[in-house]
């Protein structure tokens, strides 16, 4: 009887007994991927990683041409009142000259241009930037106020950074990133 | 784990009956014992053996050592200094381990270049030489995981460094990151999934190795003359010969090992590594281990866009490219010829590969800027063209020199011996 | 194609060693290289200078402690520079270190014990960063392992098979004693100290720590910047590694005996190989 079964499903066209093995095997592939995602998944952030993503900071003592750096999400926020040099100088740099063009401002539309205002904390804050301070090549920490264009430097290597925190030089590729904040008051700024 | 029959004969009645339940004692007798071996091996065909012995070392040093770990960000750093001052025998275990990966890493190196000169990879050993460029890539994950728990500046900012690889994939490369780290930065949820896989990812690499073994065993082991085993009389049994010269040969690295361990501990490691991690600064120079540094200067050499490419994805896949090319090593040399003492051409640009392969490591320790920028961007160059068109083409217009009938042939013409009775000798039957 | 082969290997081979050896010549980014001094404890034999190391935690007590800590060292650990356990008692009992919480749930002051480690001059590390300017004083414990100039190409070959591994203490005494008035031209930011030996820049926020007489020693060495600055970094170096003598007088014992089984080895080899040409 066995030989017979054998022989009717390797010639015979498919048949309910072939859907059924199929379907039991497809059941199989679907459990195992669902038990498998719990394994996956546990690698995300956590949730008291993710309760941390919001922090305020008082800037009411930061003077013009100070920074201050804070800790947000584990990495270095830089938030600095800049000089009106400062300003002036990223101001009187073409577009084109630089080698990253978008704006980087998770504020803004993705496709913003990198002008100095779109840097900044926006028209009439020109004076207040924020930014993340990790290079985008491999995530140094830049040392401020350093550099061929007088912003930051990276000293790992070698990314020069212009007072508005755009890439001049070097091996990374975009600006300093710009996070999620704003002035929830005229002395304290939200980040996240 | 041998392709052929096997010679095993149980004697006493007890023999017989394991025999008969769990051939174990036929398996090590057929593998280590009767298992036939050129005998024209040299002290370069030592490394395997060398390298388990350090694998077994790492593993039960790394065992010991997790006793007294604590894989947490505040604890970490203070634990390992609890285990160098105040653990018994802790400074020992903790030197062995940390000069351990260093040696293992020169074993293993020794041992690929060997491979490489006397073309172990080439048919029929494809698969063999693929499971141990799988061994290297399990090793270079471990060695990179465990560089990270001691949780110092360097451990911190390499790991920053080269989780940063992932970001620079579009699209999915943020997400995979922050999976990889479990937060937005390498922080608390890093270091301990990096001390779980850190533990995990040695018995991988000895599952590996039994797989790699047992191909090993089932075509048999080259020889620097590259004539595939034709005769008996071209092997000797693994014991006595392998196993005195093999131990003799594992006894002398480990000298060397121990001068490290106890006289120069710290020359291998870097010095920022006795500093605990902090987030907020960073180091005037993030280097890796030195066994990572070749690779390091091939990463930073891509400094240029390549079409859509820009340069940091360019020299994250150029990273990737240079140790998975090693995958395809047994299709890209095209020569018939085995191994190097017969080819004068390939000798020459595979010692130019080596010091090529020291080169970029110097570069690696080097800032990236100026000159050594360019340097390194040759010495990307050459490594890939080593590979591609250097070893296809030189598979068709090199000359090489005549290559001996049999092994036996080549060790008795170097001994003046000359009696070439092995070539007409019936083959030996194992498989 | 041979020739084509060969002068491009050269040219390659040109290219190479020739930028090498220029940049090897014109390396200035690193800081001075530290003054190599004579240690007792450099060598395979070398051992801790005990007058010495008790001379270096004077300095450190009398001078670095006002800022430095050194929080890996217990004072039970003071034991092995030579000093009784009396002694040690007496030192910690200078001490005061903060227990509790009481059965009232306070915290309390009381006098260190053995146990104890060595109390640090600041709470945390924002303290001590605002009592020096924004730069916090690094802590000392270890500090002779992680701070070494880094030995160019070819002298980190040598240093191999001379088993130089000095050179944590030799930065520290170079850096002690290497202060010195700026050369022409070098800008220093206002609030530091020119020293060519620091690594990480041209000046540090450390003013010059040490002068002659500032410490006073009872076994007759003499006291001045050179010795202080020489006891100070022999004891930094035991404080990171005080295993260092138990180290060396094991390794010696497994060095032999792994010659001696090589030695066997080596020759049971040959003994089984004579009966093979191979």
């Amino acid at each position: 009887m066995v030989t017979t079964v054998s022989e009717h499903d390797t010639t015979a066209e498919p048949t309910r007994r072939d859907f059924l093995y199929l379907t039991t095997g497809m059941t199989g592939v679907i459990g195992a991927g669902a038990l498998a995602w719990p394994f996956i998944d546990q690698m995300r952030p956590d949730a008291t990683t993710l309760a941390l993503s919001t922090i305020e900071v008082d800037v009411s003592a930061i003077e013009e041409g100070m920074s201050i750096t804070v800790k947000w999400r584990g990495k270095p926020v830089f938030i600095r009142y800049r000089t009106q040099k400062e300003i002036e100088e990223a101001n009187a740099v073409p577009l084109e000259d630089l080698k990253d063009q978008a704006a980087r401002n998770a504020n803004l539309a993705p496709d913003t241009p990198a002008l100095d205002v779109d840097r900044s904390a926006g028209e009439g804050r020109e004076n207040w930037i924020v930014m993340i301070g990790s290079c985008t090549h491999l995530g140094c920490v830049p040392l401020g106020q350093a550099g061929d264009f007088g912003g930051w430097f990276c000293p790992c290597h070698g990314s020069h950074y212009d007072t508005a925190g755009r890439i001049r030089s070097g091996p990374a590729p975009e600006n300093l990133p710009i996070p999620p904040f704003e002035f929830i008051s005229d002395t304290r700024i939200k980040i996240g | 784990m041998s392709g052929g029959h096997s010679t095993y004969e149980p004697k006493t009645g007890f023999e017989k009956w394991v025999d008969s339940r769990l051939p174990l004692p036929r398996l090590v007798y057929d593998s280590f014992v009767a298992y036939p071996t050129p005998r024209n091996l040299n002290y370069a065909y030592t490394f395997g053996a060398i390298l388990s012995v350090m694998l077994v070392a790492q593993i039960l040093t790394g065992i010991v050592l997790a006793m007294h770990y604590a894989s947490s960000t505040a604890g970490a750093f203070s634990s390992v200094e609890n285990i160098m001052r105040d653990v018994n025998s802790g400074w020992l275990l903790r030197y062995m381990h940390q000069n351990g990966a260093s040696f293992f890493f020169i074993a293993v190196y020794i041992h690929m270049f060997r491979g490489m000169y006397y073309g172990s990879y080439k048919a029929p050993r494809e698969i063999l030489w693929i499971l141990g460029v799988t061994i290297y890539l399990l090793m270079m994950a471990t060695g990179f995981m465990g560089y990270v728990l001691p949780w110092g500046q360097m451990s911190f900012w390499g790991a920053t460094v080269i989780t940063g690889f992932f970001s620079a994939f579009p699209l999915v490369g943020e997400p995979i990151q922050q999976w990889l780290l479990g937060g937005f930065a390498v922080d608390n949820p890093t270091l301990n999934r990096f001390f779980s896989l850190h533990y995990l990812l040695p018995f991988m690499i000895a599952g590996v190795v039994v797989l790699h073994v047992w191909a090993l065993h089932v075509t048999g082991q080259t020889n620097p003359t590259g004539v595939e085993v034709k005769s008996k009389t071209d092997t000797v049994p693994f014991t006595p010969f392998a196993t005195i010269k093999d131990a003799f040969a594992t006894m002398v690295f480990l000298l060397v090992f121990a001068y490290f361990i106890f006289y120069m501990p710290n020359y291998l490691g870097h010095p920022d590594n006795y500093v605990e991690a902090n987030p907020l600064v960073t180091p005037a120079h993030i280097v890796p281990e030195w066994y990572y540094l070749p690779f390091y200067a091939i990463l930073r050499a891509i400094t240029f866009n390549i079409g859509p490419i820009d340069s940091k994805l360019g020299g994250v896949l150029a990273m990737f490219a240079s140790i998975l090319i090693l995958f395809l090593l047994p299709w890209l040399d095209t020569s018939k010829v085995r191994s190097a003492v017969y080819r004068p051409w390939y000798k020459m640009f595979f010692w130019l590969f080596v010091a090529n392969c020291v080169f970029l490591g110097w570069l690696g320790s080097k800032p990236a800027e100026g000159t050594y920028v360019v340097m390194a961007q040759i010495g990307t160059a050459y490594y890939f063209l080593f590979f591609f068109p250097i070893l296809p083409l030189l598979g068709l217009v090199e000359k090489t020199r005549p290559v001996p009938n049999s092994i036996t042939d080549s060790v008795l013409e170097k001994s003046g011996g000359g009696k070439p009775e092995a070539a007409t000798a019936a083959p030996e039957d194992r498989g | 194609m041979k020739k084509l082969v060969s002068t491009l290997l050269s040219l390659a081979m040109a290219a190479g060693l020739g930028t090498g050896v220029a940049m090897a010549a014109g390396d200035s980014e690193y800081a001075k290289a530290p003054r190599e001094q004579d240690w007792s404890f450099s060598g395979p034999f070398g051992l801790y200078d005990k007058g010495q190391l008790q001379r270096g935690l004077k300095v450190y007590i009398e001078v670095c402690a006002a800022c430095h800590g050194l929080d890996r060292i217990a004072f039970r650990n003071f034991t092995e520079l030579g000093y009784s356990e009396d002694q040690v008692k007496t030192l910690a009992s200078e001490y005061e270190v903060t227990d509790g919480p009481n059965e009232e749930g306070e915290m309390f002051e009381r006098a260190a014990i053995l146990a104890d480690y060595f109390p640090n001059p600041f709470p945390n590390v924002e303290a001590a960063a605002y009592a020096n300017n924004g730069a916090a004083p690094p802590d000392l414990s270890l500090m002779a392992k992680a701070r070494a100039a880094t030995r160019g190409f070819p002298q980190f070959v040598f240093d191999i098979f001379t088993m130089y591994t000095e050179g944590g203490p030799d930065y520290l005494y170079s850096l002690l004693t290497g202060y010195q008035d700026p050369p022409q031209g070098v800008e220093i930011t206002e609030g530091t100290y020119y020293n060519p030996y620091f690594i990480n820049g041209v000046s540090l926020a450390m003013a010059p720590p040490l002068s002659d007489e500032i410490v006073t020693y009872d076994d007759g060495a003499p006291e001045t910047v050179d010795q202080y600055a020489k006891d100070v970094s022999a004891f930094l170096m035991w404080a990171a590694e005080p295993k260092l003598e138990e180290r060396k007088s094991l390794g010696f014992k497994v060095m032999i005996f792994i010659l001696i089984f090589s030695c066997l080895l080596y020759l049971s080899k040959k003994a089984v190989w004579s009966r093979v040409e191979h």
